[in-house]
């Protein structure tokens, strides 16, 4: 069930240039029953001059406290209105929202988890959700991509994963994207879960079909309402979408999270 | 706290601004839709419409700017899907309709004569789609002989949607009176744009979009203002409307009801929460029908 709540702040700190992370704790009463890895909230700005949320994927959910982590990158207004917040202080979300990765697709399987970037932070609640399903025989391995030496999340993500990093300006891993690192390390997966810019995204689609296997891609778009009601956020679709009848799905209801070849990305 | 508009009578006087909204289906799962005065839908045209490319939204100081483009499944879905939800909620339903031809209005007019529709409010002030829409209501002989031909075909009372982007409401106001429009709501988005100076580009792929959002209420205020003291048909007022207050203000313009819009995205309770508060005010000030509130300034 979706709700807008009052979330209190349990800690926030910057992880790297730019790179924030972000606890807050739900009310007891307003705890939602199930997060998915891959979905996301809507985070809104205090102040009247900004009206709509801002789309923040989940980094680490933990249903027993009942507070999720966000970790986000502060770009604009609102975001960096985020980075002055302190525990204790309150804030509106907007939750729980998206479809989430599906993890019974892959339960069992080699996993190889890409994040680009922001892409980084919901991979590791995908990494964390899978370790659930190690039973099965699931392996995951993580490849991150970076701009340079934050390689923030990393350490987090090895407790889950094997990790490779790759950056852009070759201070630490691969010198270059995820792919290359994938390529340098012979990494061979039977399943992508991917997050990241949409170059990247397009490239892991290609890969992916190189490889025959199947990716989940996890898409960012502009959106106001966050439930499916303005289709300001639509993706292309390959096929004629169920919902809007034409070749537009909403990534904040059918999405963030698509099949790489249900979506059109060109 | 009851209103009526057109002969037909809303509990309260609080709306869903079209496309804000969806068919209220998403919101339900906030609000109880039932404690609505109505529910006006997106715009539906005759056949699917895919819209506009992305990015279709972006956020500006007290507002927003969308150019979704009408992006709608078309009337079959719409009424196999949405109006048959809201058969099952108890609140009158209007239902926006769009098109680039006359034609293709009168498609979805003729195709509701039989369905559970309350009102129909037709869209003749999209700025966001190349052909229809805007045309006909930026233009007051265009906007006549629309309502004209709407209203020989139309079974339920038809309210015109007018658009701000005209030099003169009044003209556009007194076209859809003449054409005989039982009501007109106003107004629909601003059109506005903006520029992102790193990219050196538009910010939205339709390069521009229409304004929404507490940014537009002073103007809509005084369009409403103007609308109603030029007409003697019943005036929806809505833009910008965020508290109970805002709509109060629209009321006092001339409004015979209101609809919240964009603030549905910042808060999914502001439509119930304007009702529940509009009708504290009336309490505290003394005020037993809210309709002696209309026109009052």
């Amino acid at each position: 069930m979706k709700k807008k709540t009052t979330m209190t702040v349990l800690d926030s700190h910057m992880l790297a240039q730019d790179i924030w992370s972000l606890e807050l704790a739900y009310a007891p009463e307003d705890i939602p029953d199930e997060v998915r890895p891959g979905q996301f909230a809507g985070l809104y700005p205090a102040g009247g001059d900004m009206i709509l949320m801002r789309p923040i994927s989940i980094c680490r959910w933990d249903g027993t406290r009942g507070t999720l982590r966000f970790v986000y990158r502060a770009a604009g207004k609102g975001t960096r209105s985020f980075t002055s917040l302190r525990a204790g202080d309150r804030i509106d979300m907007l939750g729980i929202l998206g479809n989430g990765y599906d993890l019974e697709k892959l339960r069992g399987k080699h996993v190889l988890l890409l994040g680009g970037g922001i892409g980084v932070p919901p991979m590791l609640e995908l990494a964390a959700a899978l370790q659930g399903t190690a039973d099965s025989g699931t392996k995951v391995t993580a490849v991150m991509g970076y701009r340079n030496s934050g390689l923030f999340l990393k350490d987090e993500m090895e407790v889950f994963a094997d990790v490779y990093t790759a950056t852009e300006d070759g201070s630490a891993g691969t010198k270059g994207n995820v792919l290359d690192a994938v390529r340098e390390n012979k990494i061979q997966a039977d399943v992508v879960c991917a997050c990241g810019p949409l170059p990247m995204l397009r490239a892991i689609k290609r890969y992916a079909q190189e490889k025959n296997i199947p990716a989940y891609i996890s898409l960012e778009e502009r959106m106001a309402c966050g439930v499916g009601v303005c289709l300001g956020c639509v993706a292309k679709t390959t096929k004629v979408d169920d919902h809007s009848k034409v070749h537009n799905a909403r990534v904040c209801v059918e999405g963030p999270v698509f099949s790489a070849d249900d979506v059109d990305l060109d | 706290m009851s209103v009526t508009i057109a002969g037909v009578t809303l509990k309260n006087p609080v709306l869903t601004a079209s496309g804000t909204f969806g068919s209220g289906l998403e919101y339900a799962e906030f609000i109880d839709l039932a404690r609505l005065g109505g529910v006006v839908t997106k715009g539906v045209s005759n056949v699917p419409w895919p819209g506009n490319p992305t990015p279709r939204v972006t956020e500006v100081s007290a507002g927003m700017l969308n150019a979704i483009g009408l992006q709608n499944p078309g009337m079959e879905v719409f009424i196999e899907r949405d109006l048959a939800f809201l058969k099952g909620v108890d609140t009158k339903v209007i239902v926006n309709v769009c098109g680039k031809s006359v034609e293709d209005y009168l498609d979805v007019v003729r195709r509701l004569q039989n369905e559970a529709v309350d009102m129909l409010e037709i869209n003749v002030s999209c700025p966001n789609v190349k052909e229809g829409a805007i045309a006909f209501g930026q233009n007051p002989d265009a906007l006549y002989d629309i309502t004209c031909r709407i209203k020989k075909e139309a079974a339920q009372p038809v309210i015109m949607k007018l658009t701000p982007n005209v030099t003169d409401i009044t003209q556009m106001a007194r076209a859809a009176e003449a054409g005989g429009a039982d009501a007109i709501s106003l107004i629909n988005t601003i059109t506005g744009a903006k520029i992102d100076i790193e990219k050196r580009q538009f910010v939205l792929a339709n390069k521009t979009g229409g304004l929404s959002g507490p940014a537009i209420k002073p103007v809509a205020v005084r369009m409403v203002w103007q609308a109603a003291n030029a007409v003697s048909i019943p005036v929806i007022g809505m833009g910008g409307i965020a508290t109970a207050e805002d709509a109060i203000e629209f009321m006092m313009a001339g409004a015979s009801a209101v609809a919240v819009g964009a603030m549905n995205f910042h808060d999914p309770y502001a439509t119930v929460r304007v009702a529940e508060g509009m009708e504290k005010w009336c309490e505290t000030h003394g005020v037993d029908r809210v309709s002696s509130l209309t026109g009052i300034v």
